[in-house]
């Protein structure tokens, strides 16, 4: 499988990350790259085996639906580029 | 006392409790050679105050007969940790001007042991690197030379700051993390000892995420000693971490024994690679027979899916981490692009990202979003989930054969220059992890221990690789190890 321009446009876009037009003939070739190497993963027999899923086979630890932390929103809101009023700021998202 | 940053843990410790020396006396030494070692680019945020009042404390409940394990012993803190009111930035341009709110559990419990923090150190960017040169500080740089060679070299990376500071002499220990061979691959270019424990033994809260399946933390000292003092502070049962275990930390240097006739260490054929430097062959040969002089047994071993584990890597790290890595979109901490007149939510997420990523994690944070995106997520995410399966199924094979250890070179390398490996394609760098890699993949404890020196002059690690929880066994055969091997070399100093 092989990623052209416009699947490298693609992916950065899923990204939430901005890539110049003229950067795109690289970054397709990089990743080209990288999933060559990925591919050598098809040799491998993995009929019937389970994806891991737990590094250590634990279930997750349950605790009660409370609140266990709150009050706190000017340290919440002390490294936001951008707060007013008690929230964090964004540009307009509804028209 | 002169030279009291020279120290190691457990000489300064013994010192601080026999009042031979103070914690002020022992901090202001490595302050001082904290600043005079810029060049190095180690400390890249430095807290004199901090440690100057931590130290005073020490002193006290060292005088009042009331020492924790760590007290009054100066170390840097690599900058992934986040740490109350100091810039935790993951070396990233993205987390400028972040002061955490909150101190991550590891430095937590280290600060609660009595250790005096010096500052933050260099790393490559979110942890994702094997030569610190993707940082927004810019290149950390090894303390040692090829012979007489000015050039610089890598201390390796991801936590290279943490390795050049501790082999430098400018704290007496460090923490570092490691995700693919973040802690030993660094120990090993620079000559000291550092530690990856099993996972789920030290907390990662608070410590920035990179891959969250794969990330430990683990100390960097100068010695296996000291490695099993720092790594007991470290560890322990987080309710804050849903994947901490609930199992007791043992007393890991009361296991120092240096005993370890009758232990049966795995030597795997499949870490005999094409092209690897014979020095590395011969260090790893000579290693096998100082623990078999030990008294340990030497067994041949095959972990068949070892040559799987760097493309595993590949597709679960970026996978994890564009997962993790979403979360900086300029609203809730560090910094957010400039926006032109119009911009809305879309554009700023993807200026702020563009800008505040370097290459290397922008490059990994879209690859794990393509092998995440439908269509794609069976052939590469899930294949990698069962391949990480078998890999770690190769390793409770030969446990369950009885295996204690397994004994393999830590690098393919030695240090390389900085800047050397540039026009390299990704994947030539991704080869530096070829031996660490597989311990994460499998949760297993790895540790690497300083064991020579190749032609010119520069450290070379060899690695054990334990059973699940049993530290304190893999750090009593790494003393072992360190006993036979006696490696005392030190850079010499330039800087």
């Amino acid at each position: 499988m092989s990623i052209d321009q416009s699947n490298a446009a693609k992916v950065a876009k899923l990204a939430r990350i901005k890539v110049e037009d003229d950067a795109l003939p690289a970054l397709a070739s990089e990743f080209n790259t990288i999933l060559g190497f990925i591919e050598q993963l098809n040799e491998v027999d993995i009929e019937g085996v389970e994806p891991m899923v737990s590094v250590e086979p634990m279930r997750l630890k349950r605790r009660e639906d409370v609140v266990t932390d709150g009050n706190q929103q000017d340290k919440v809101l002390a490294n936001a580029p951008d707060a007013r009023e008690g929230f964090f700021a964004v540009p307009k998202v509804v028209e | 006392m002169s030279d009291l940053n020279k120290l190691g843990l457990a000489e300064a410790r013994d010192a601080l409790r026999a009042g031979d020396v103070t914690s002020v006396e022992l901090t202001e030494s490595c302050l001082k050679a904290i600043d005079d070692a810029d060049a190095l680019n180690a400390f890249v945020h430095k807290t004199p105050e901090i440690a100057l009042e931590r130290a005073k404390a020490a002193d006290e409940r060292i005088k009042a007969g009331d020492a924790p394990s760590m007290c009054g012993l100066p170390i840097g803190i690599k900058d992934l940790f986040c740490t109350k009111g100091v810039p935790s930035q993951a070396a990233s341009k993205i987390l400028e001007g972040f002061k955490p709110e909150y101190e991550s559990t590891v430095s937590q419990q280290l600060a609660d042991s009595g250790a005096v923090m010096l500052g933050k150190l260099n790393m490559d960017e979110f942890a994702m690197g094997s030569s610190n040169e993707t940082s927004v500080y810019g290149n950390a740089v090894s303390p040692w030379r090829r012979g007489n060679d000015d050039a610089q070299l890598t201390p390796g990376g991801s936590s290279g700051g943490s390795a050049s500071a501790v082999a430098a002499d400018l704290c007496l220990a460090a923490t570092g993390t490691d995700t693919g061979g973040s802690i030993r691959q660094p120990a090993a270019f620079v000559g000291i000892t550092g530690i990856k424990p099993t996972y789920g033994r030290c907390s990662r809260w608070g410590i920035v995420a990179f891959a969250s399946s794969l990330d430990q933390a683990g100390p960097m000292t100068k010695n296996v000693r000291d490695a099993a003092i720092m790594l007991e502070a470290m560890c322990g049962h987080d309710p804050k971490d849903s994947t901490s275990t609930e199992l007791a930390v043992p007393n890991f240097e009361a296991m120092l024994t240096g005993d370890i006739k009758g232990k049966k260490i795995g030597i795997p054929k499949e870490y005999r690679m094409d092209g690897m430097p014979a020095e590395i062959e011969k260090l790893w040969a000579e290693g096998a027979e100082m623990l078999k002089a030990a008294g340990a047994e030497i067994v041949d071993i095959s972990l068949p899916h070892t040559k799987y584990a760097l493309p595993t890597y590949y597709v679960i790290a970026p996978a994890e981490a564009s997962s993790n890595l979403a979360r900086y979109d300029g609203v809730r901490y560090g910094r957010r692009a400039q926006l032109a007149q119009g911009d809305g939510i879309t554009e700023m997420y993807e200026k702020t990202r563009a800008e505040g990523f370097g290459h290397e994690v922008q490059r990994r944070v879209m690859i794990g979003t393509y092998v995440l995106s439908a269509g794609f997520y069976d052939a590469y995410y899930n294949r990698a989930r069962k391949v990480r399966t078998l890999i770690k199924k190769d390793f409770e094979d030969v446990f369950a054969a009885g295996i204690d250890a397994i004994l393999t070179p830590a690098t393919p390398s030695a240090s390389f220059g900085l800047g050397e490996m540039t026009e390299a394609d990704p994947v030539q760098m991704y080869l530096n992890d070829v031996f660490t890699v597989t311990v994460n993949l499998a949760g297993l404890p790895g540790i690497s221990v300083p064991a020579g020196l190749d032609q010119q002059g520069l450290p070379l690690g060899l690695q054990l690789i334990g059973r699940p929880w049993e530290e304190g066994d893999l750090l009593n055969t790494a003393y072992a190890l360190e006993s036979a091997g006696g490696f005392v070399a030190k850079p010499g100093k330039w800087w």
